[in-house]
């Protein structure tokens, strides 16, 4: 209820300054009354215009009155106006006659809004590449040459063909595809996109292997790449098995695609890694596209005022790398560079902790909390019970005889009073069922209508509305589970939609209000590591206004920070450290813990306490969240005669000489990628070393233009922006030198001097024999320590040691347990400027809780009863850890009983399932409601 | 700087980094204004089929 919602909205201008913009939108008409719709669909039925579908990318059509798909948010339909026949020429009006509710409103008009707000964040997203103008590769001229995105469509089971995937050109199975990456991307000479867009070799590799899933037989799937990123969490080892499962990666970058056979399929042109012409037929190509600054950039740039770099995206630094230029602006996502899924995600929770800290002092001043009405004590009356049943238009009706259902329902015990709507969910229906209840003292609701999955919400809020417990509504859903699969049998249908109804009465007879549950919120928060990433949580959660308690290992602040020498965008890091670790130590709501460990951590989000360990004292520290940093450090190698010569040095040791000077008077420096990452210990790309090192050739290339420089590298993964570093280095005459994992380079150091032996592959596998002065070993970056936390807060780690997020997609600053977040090298290697943006990510997420002094529940959890005798089989299965043992007194004996918590249970049911003998029931679902439920079933047999 | 910060903020572009934006401000006190143009929000990743490395379906 505090988020407005502009659909077809656009920013005009802005005017004012930080705490206090005035934002002009302007609102395109939508031509139907949103407060009158309720999304039947008759319109689009009706509607005689078909027009491209964007959403499925163009390849099939919706009509000009459209939802943009089917979960869409607002569900409410829009006539596009530029395509409306009656819009356009005055004449059809099919879905006004057609519209149920009336809604259709061909008269609306253009709305212009100021908006006062303290602050804007920008999230336009990006504009996919769009490659008609590439002649080279036939798109648009040639059917079975597809983009990523249209492919994407081409899979999907909501897409033109159903999830079953056919090409274009003549509707069979692809049965041979290939992907050509870095379409639109690392491409100066064709299209000035000189950047990586980070996500395409992913994209790649997922489509390759979902394809494979949906296709029977053989099928023959090439992806052609120059580098493969996979440089996220668990990405390599998705790569590696998609290779394993028979996915073919040639390296190339061909150069010229024509139309196959009959103008089906198309016929790939490229060099293969030793020189020689390849070409292949392939029953469908699909171009991997790339990330684009949006379409609007520019103008949004000028409109608020704020700079973009040369490619369009928002200008930032590492250490604030989601503000742009303007003050009280922000920005996330793609908009800032080309980004996944969950790093956006990320990017949009650090953009909030941003407007969060800065509009603190004014948190809460223009939020509403919703008032219901005192709730009617229902105890001791008979089940007074109130049937809706819902035609959802035709939706329902159309197949299930309503009317039958309804007289059905008069006869059942308990029901008290009938209604059939024709839409149930709609505005004037709720005001009637809150007049029906109080007009007929109604004390259960049934309402047999759709999912209570999208609709049980509203209904809940009806009933709060008329003063009865949001808990006693039953749904019974005679459109997803009947009409809608039974539309060639009507006549079951309608005894199937009884027999539905019978079963929820059943049920809602012996519905229990249950009472509101909430548990009191500490709102204080500790943050575990003094690393940059725990220092910008501690001090974004401090300047929110709430106490933190800040906890690092050493007896300083800054971690690996101290080490770093300069960002990839070449900001100096050391200054950066002693500002922060300055404002840290000198914030008054700010504890620093120093040369401290966690010692107990018991409890539940809102309320944890810990005893912490500082400097051989006991400290107890009460708090609400915890946000986990504990960083990582570089691995230390065992091989490449690492150890044994001072001439081979790890990238951070190699750092010092640098920033010294004392590389200068070397001739000849090699770099060697992936040691220790990539490999069978530790399967995963440490995401910065090729970009470190990069950066590294450039500084030796420029302190000595004629040195020489090798970088042996398995794939340069230079992803984003910052693969403008790879093309400067290599335009610097760094020599870049794949090799792989089976013939790795040889070293041996002697004196002065290491030798490197690598085989070239672009020699023909030739071997170079580099007589270097220093080996500079790019080693993986491993997560410190943290079994004893995991154990104490009961959270988790992958295979890797790094912690594990909630999902890897949507709640990718989460820990697994409610209330604990995550930051930094802990979570998986990332550059400083992510680690920040994580931080201040975990801010944000942690601010949603302190932001309250009492966390609400839902009431649906699971209870103890008198029946339980302490067995304990419940406790091992709850997957929430929600459960524990309590031993107590009765008449001089010792007994045993489970006591679950609260705020952990998510009322599953397993241990309700598991338990033999109704020792614990979940509220909601008791053994004696679900037991009317199955009997009345069973009554209809 | 204004003297007198608004506890409101306007977020432009409703794809999933607009949405989860919003969702972390309103939730933790502040009033949003989430701008959209087209007719709904979602963005591109509602058109993706799955997402990787679970291969969950993305809607």
């Amino acid at each position: 209820m505090n988020i407005e919602l502009h659909t077809l909205a656009e920013v005009q201008n802005v005017s004012g300054e930080e705490g206090n913009f005035t934002v002009t939108v302007k609102k395109a008409p939508r031509y139907v009354d949103m407060e009158k719709c309720i999304a039947c669909g008759e319109c689009a039925a009706k509607c005689p215009k078909k027009v491209d579908d964007e959403y499925q990318a163009g390849l099939s059509k919706r009509k000009a009155a459209y939802i943009p798909y089917g979960q869409s948010v607002p569900l409410k339909y829009a006539l596009d106006g530029e395509n409306c026949i009656m819009i356009q020429k005055g004449k059809c009006g099919a879905c006004e006659q057609i519209c149920p509710t009336q809604a259709i409103k061909f008269d609306d008009k253009e709305e212009i809004l100021d908006v006062n707000v303290g602050s804007v964040i920008l999230t336009p997203g990006f504009k996919a590449f769009d490659p008609v103008d590439l002649d080279y590769t036939y798109y648009k001229k040639t059917p079975d040459v597809v983009t990523s995105l249209e492919y994407e469509r081409l899979l999907s089971a909501s897409g033109p063909c159903a999830g079953h995937l056919v090409r274009p050109s003549d509707g069979k199975e692809p049965r041979k595809i290939a992907w050509l990456q870095c379409v639109g991307s690392r491409d100066i000479n064709r299209c000035g996109n000189g950047f990586c867009s980070s996500v395409c070799c992913m994209y790649a590799i997922k489509q390759s292997v979902i394809t494979a899933e949906h296709t029977t037989g053989d099928i023959d799937q090439t992806i052609l790449y120059m580098d493969i990123r996979s440089h996220g969490k668990e990405f390599d080892k998705y790569y590696e098995s998609a290779k394993k499962g028979g996915i073919n990666f040639v390296q190339a970058r061909p150069h010229t695609i024509l139309p196959g056979p009959d103008g089906n399929g198309a016929i790939i042109q490229y060099a293969d890694k030793s020189g020689n012409m390849v070409e292949e037929v392939y029953d469908l190509v699909v171009l991997s596209i790339g990330l684009q600054a949006p379409k609007d950039a520019q103008q949004l740039s000028q409109t608020v005022g704020f700079e973009l770099n040369k490619y369009g995206f928002v200008e930032a630094t590492s250490f604030e790398p989601v503000s742009t230029t303007k003050a009280g602006v922000f920005s996330s996502g793609a908009f800032n560079a080309p980004m996944d899924i969950p790093q956006a995600v990320t990017d949009a929770s650090s953009a909030a902790a941003n407007a969060a800290v800065m509009l603190a002092e004014s948190r809460g001043s223009m939020t509403q909390d919703k008032v219901w009405p005192e709730e009617r004590d229902i105890a001791g009356e008979e089940a007074r019970i109130g049937v809706f049943v819902c035609s959802c238009g035709t939706n329902i009706a159309g197949t299930v005889d309503v009317k039958a259902v309804s007289e059905y329902a008069s006869s059942l015990p308990g029901v008290t009073l009938v209604e059939n709507n024709l839409f149930t969910c709609s505005t004037d229906t709720q005001d009637l069922i809150a007049a029906k209840i109080k007009e007929n003292n109604l004390n259960r609701i049934v309402v047999a209508a759709c999912t209570p999955r999208t609709h049980e919400p509203l209904f809940k809020e009806t009933l709060k509305e008329a003063g009865l417990n949001e808990y006693l509504v039953e749904m019974a859903n005679i459109r997803n589970q009947n009409s809608w699969v039974h539309q060639d049998n009507p006549e079951k249908a309608t005894e199937k939609a009884k027999d539905q109804v019978r079963m929820a009465v059943a049920k809602a007879a012996l519905l229990q209000p249950l009472s509101k549950m909430s548990v009191d919120v500490t709102q204080k928060a500790m943050v575990v590591g003094g690393g940059m990433s725990g220092m910008t949580s501690a001090l974004g959660i401090a300047d929110m206004g709430y106490d933190v308690v800040l906890l690092e290992k050493s007896d300083m602040l800054g971690g690996n920070a101290w080490a770093l020498s300069k960002t990839w965008r070449g900001e100096e890091i050391k200054p950066e450290v002693e500002k922060l670790v300055a404002k840290v130590e000198n914030h008054d709501k700010i504890t620093i813990l120093k040369k401290a460990m966690l010692k107990t951590a018991v409890g539940s989000v809102g309320n944890f306490v810990s005893e912490v360990d500082v400097d051989g004292e006991t400290k107890a520290v009460k708090y609400g969240v915890a946000v986990v940093a504990t960083g990582g450090k570089e691995y230390k190698p065992n091989e490449y005669a690492y150890g044994e010569s001072d001439r081979v040095k790890t990238h951070l040791e190699f750092d010092k000489m640098l920033d010294s000077g004392a590389t200068s008077s070397a001739d000849s420096v090699v770099f060697i990628q992936c040691v220790g990452s990539r490999n069978e210990e530790r399967p995963y790309c440490s995401r910065v070393c090729c970009t470190h090192t990069v950066e590294s050739a450039i500084r030796l290339k420029e302190q000595k233009p004629e040195m020489s420089v090798f970088v042996l590298n398995r794939d340069i993964r230079t992803y984003g922006l910052r693969e403008d570093l790879y093309t400067k280095a290599r335009q610097l005459g760094v020599i870049f030198v794949k090799y792989t994992l089976d013939a790795k380079p040889q070293v041996s150091a002697s004196g002065d001097s290491v030798s490197v032996k690598v085989a070239d592959p672009m020699l023909g596998g030739r071997e170079l024999d580099i007589k270097a002065d220093y080996l500079v070993l790019a080693t993986a970056i491993v997560p410190n320590e943290t079994k004893e936390l995991v154990e104490l807060y009961k959270c988790a780690t992958g295979d890797d040691g790094f912690l594990t997020e909630a999902h890897p997609k949507l709640r990718p600053v989460d820990l697994s347990v409610d209330g604990l977040f995550v930051a930094g090298l802990c979570h998986y290697p990332k550059p400083l400027d992510e680690a920040i943006g994580q931080a201040q990510a975990a801010t944000s997420r942690a601010g949603v809780i302190l932001a309250r002094t009492e966390l609400p529940l839902d009431s649906i959890k699971s209870e103890v009863t008198e029946l339980c005798d302490g067995c304990a089989l419940c406790v091992d299965t709850c997957p929430y850890n929600a459960i524990s043992l309590e031993s107590y007194e009765d008449k001089g004996k010792e007994h045993r009983r489970i006591v679950t918590d609260k705020a952990l249970c998510k009322g599953c049911g397993v241990c309700m399932a598991t338990c033999p003998k109704g020792g614990v029931e979940v509220n909601g679902f008791t053994m004696d409601q679900l037991k009317a439920q199955v009997t009345s079933a069973l009554a209809g047999l | 700087m204004s003297a007198n910060k608004l506890g409101s903020v306007m977020v432009v572009g409703g794809g999933i980094a607009g949405i989860q934006t919003a969702l972390d401000l309103a939730d933790s006190g502040y009033y949003v204004h989430l701008i959209e143009k087209s007719a709904g929000i979602g963005g591109v990743m509602a058109q993706l089929d799955k997402t990787f490395p679970t291969n969950d379906c993305a809607m």
